[in-house]
């Protein structure tokens, strides 16, 4: 292990790396840009490509298209950039094309403060993309979570054939900590699932109970067809009402089904406690600060820490929450994630903690709303 | 060339698990242009493993779902951006990429100049029928001015742009022309576009009988596709023309044939790649 100092972004990119990532597809963007520029760098030193596109709708579909040619892809990008991959997004999680979308969150709408950071596209990476589907969206509160979760993400997008979405925002993108990085990556490495059946048994989209069809890359003998069309297991543009019900049951069972692989979190102190603070990102630092005052001052808190926002984690938050009476939902934005902590808390009291405009919470912010609730 | 009957050759290269018929109306010009994509495959001896055919929305659209290679249909006006990374991914593909005007030219022209721009080893064949096809019949990029369509009831007041020309100017390094009328020409002009190394286009003039056609009373089928062989003219007849007489006809032939620009992959790979591991070393 060596100690080095590093931004969140570029431990973003290395974390890519480590993963096997050898295609990048990017549109300079703040505060995202900085994961591009490692790409550009250290893509090619392992016959990787990096190329940045016309705009991030290209970007998203060039990563599309080189996932499908076999690679391990990935994009980043902030807010407005993330606005316009949507629709490809989309594509990706309707072909179940294996990509990783990385959003350094900034304060928005539209333009918004390029350089400060929030973390309001936590429903926009859920549901920013039109129609019904699965995706999995994580996020991390450190430089080391940066590497360690980008590593997750690819894991998990080879392995569920999904798109995966990052939610780093401006602090963890920017700040620079030092981290200690594993010294031997090679177990890191992710490789694409392979199939034991000739081309013509192929069926790219088969509909199997307990498993995940694998995505052969172009150009290896089998000949199939991909489409964003509603389509049947060989991948045929279809209509017929049984098929599109068939294929929307097994892809959010496939994901349904690795929920104790996908839901990644933290907790501490739950069992002793009746006030639970829920937190992720940047705020997960602020909270984590928060709780840790609480207890001196003698409250009994506990304090969940959520990598995995999507799907979410409500048998997660159900199981903590057993014994608590009160939630506390810090977040840099109007409330989107207390949204779903409140559909599943019961008769718990759930208190909100926003901000959205620009500037961290506090700790002392939290802290008061600890003392606060009744 | 082979000398197989033309309907043998087809049955090599379509899919014979996908139901037909297609989508098109009858009397269409795509069609036709399949069949000239396919002969020109033929004719170039391709591995069906090697060939990639990728599209955007619309009628063209549809295009890929038919024939036997890798084949993605993607979203409306990406199709070349969807290409280029499979392109780098697999630099020894032959990347085909099959567009209406619409979605080469309105939604994806931003993809379409860059990627000319770029130089990178995709060939893009754009099937031109001035119009919006499968939504039904609104203008288009190409719509010729004056004309009515069904987004422009009083008429249509946008110049148009020539897909080919400007396919030249973005850096193109081989462009041509064609039509649905002149099948053995545009056969031709495909397999030097697929057998290019860099960014090329092919535009193959077409028209939509039953949408721009109906609401301008430019006739049936049959009636489109004679004015497609009476009001167009070689790039060598088009030389001893005055600009106004050239401007209302399809000038055919091969626009842009250069050997001079070097193709993206190759570059990255020889350049990029090489000094990255370079230094790293």
């Amino acid at each position: 292990m060596n100690r080095v100092l590093m931004q969140g972004d570029e431990a973003c990119a290395e974390g890519a790396i480590a993963a096997g990532c050898n295609f990048f597809a990017g549109y300079p963007i703040t505060p995202a840009t900085e994961i591009a520029e490692v790409m550009a760098h250290r893509l090619p030193q392992q016959d990787g490509v990096f190329i940045q596109m016309e705009d991030e709708i290209a970007s998203m579909a060039a990563v599309i298209g080189a996932a499908v040619g076999g690679a391990r892809a990935m994009t980043a990008t902030s807010g407005p950039g993330f606005s316009l991959m949507q629709e490809n997004i989309g594509y990706a999680a309707m072909a179940e094309i294996p990509c990783v979308i990385a959003n350094v969150q900034r304060l928005g709408p539209s333009t918004g403060r390029p350089t400060s950071p929030a973390q309001g596209d936590v429903m926009q990476a859920r549901w920013g993309t039109h129609g019904d589907h699965p995706i999995i969206v994580l996020c991390p509160s450190s430089v080391r979570e940066s590497f360690d979760l980008t590593v997750k993400a690819f894991e998990f997008s080879e392995r569920y054939r999904t798109p995966v979405i990052l939610l780093l925002d401006e602090i963890i993108g920017h700040m620079r900590e030092g981290v200690e990085l594993p010294a031997d990556k090679t177990t890191l490495n992710v490789k694409r699932e392979q199939t034991l059946v000739p081309p013509e048994w192929y069926k790219p989209f088969e509909n199997l109970a307990t498993d995940v069809p694998p995505l052969i890359p172009f150009g290896e003998g089998y000949r199939y067809h991909i489409t964003g069309l509603h389509h049947d297991e060989r991948g045929y543009p279809t209509d017929k009402v049984d098929e599109v019900e068939a294929w929307t049951a097994r892809v959010y069972s496939k994901i349904k089904q690795a929920l104790s692989e996908v839901l990644l979190y933290e907790e501490n102190g739950i069992k002793q406690a009746d006030t639970l603070v829920v937190a992720y990102g940047i705020s997960a630092r602020s909270a984590r600060h928060a709780v840790e005052m609480a207890r001196n001052r003698g409250r009994r808190v506990g304090f969940l820490k959520l990598q995995t926002l999507w799907p979410f984690p409500e048998e997660v938050i159900e199981q903590a929450a057993e014994r608590i009476h009160r939630i506390i939902v810090p977040e840099m934005n109007l409330g989107q994630l207390a949204l779903e902590v409140e559909r599943v808390a019961g008769r718990r009291k759930v208190r909100r903690v926003n901000r959205a405009d620009g500037e961290v919470i506090k700790p002392e912010q939290i802290l008061s709303a600890i003392e606060g609730m009744r | 060339m082979k000398t197989q009957p033309e309907s043998k050759v087809h049955e090599r290269y379509l899919r014979h698990s996908k139901k037909f018929p297609n989508v098109w109306c009858a009397g269409c010009g795509i069609g036709i242009v399949l069949g000239a994509i396919i002969r020109a495959i033929d004719s170039l001896s391709l591995d069906k493993n090697d060939v990639a055919m990728i599209s955007g929305i619309g009628c063209t659209g549809r295009m890929p779902v038919y024939v036997d290679f890798n084949t993605m249909h993607t979203t409306h006006g990406r199709a070349i951006a969807f290409a280029t990374g499979l392109k780098l991914a697999r630099p020894t593909m032959k990347v085909i990429v099959v567009m209406g005007d619409g979605d080469a030219l309105a939604i994806g022209g931003n993809h379409f100049i860059h990627a000319a721009r770029r130089n990178i080893g995709l060939t893009a064949i754009v099937v031109n029928n001035l119009t919006y096809g499968m939504t039904g019949g609104q203008y288009s990029p190409t719509t010729p001015l004056g004309a009515r369509a069904s987004t422009a009831p009083y008429g249509h007041i946008e110049p148009s742009f020539r897909i080919a020309e400007l396919a030249v100017t973005a850096g193109a390094p081989f462009v041509a022309r064609s039509t649905v009328y002149h099948v053995a020409e545009l056969q031709k002009y495909i397999a030097q576009a697929i057998s290019t190394q860099g960014f090329s286009v092919v535009e193959a003039t077409s028209y939509c009988h039953t949408t721009l056609g109906r609401i301008n009373r430019w006739g049936r089928a049959p009636d489109m596709m004679r004015r497609l062989k009476e009001n167009s003219v070689t790039v060598q007849q088009a030389e001893k023309m005055s600009e106004e007489e050239k401007k209302a006809k399809i000038i055919r032939g091969i626009l842009s044939d250069r050997k001079d620009i070097p193709e993206y992959t190759e570059l990255y790979r020889e350049q990029i790649i090489r000094q990255a591991k370079g230094e790293k070393a």
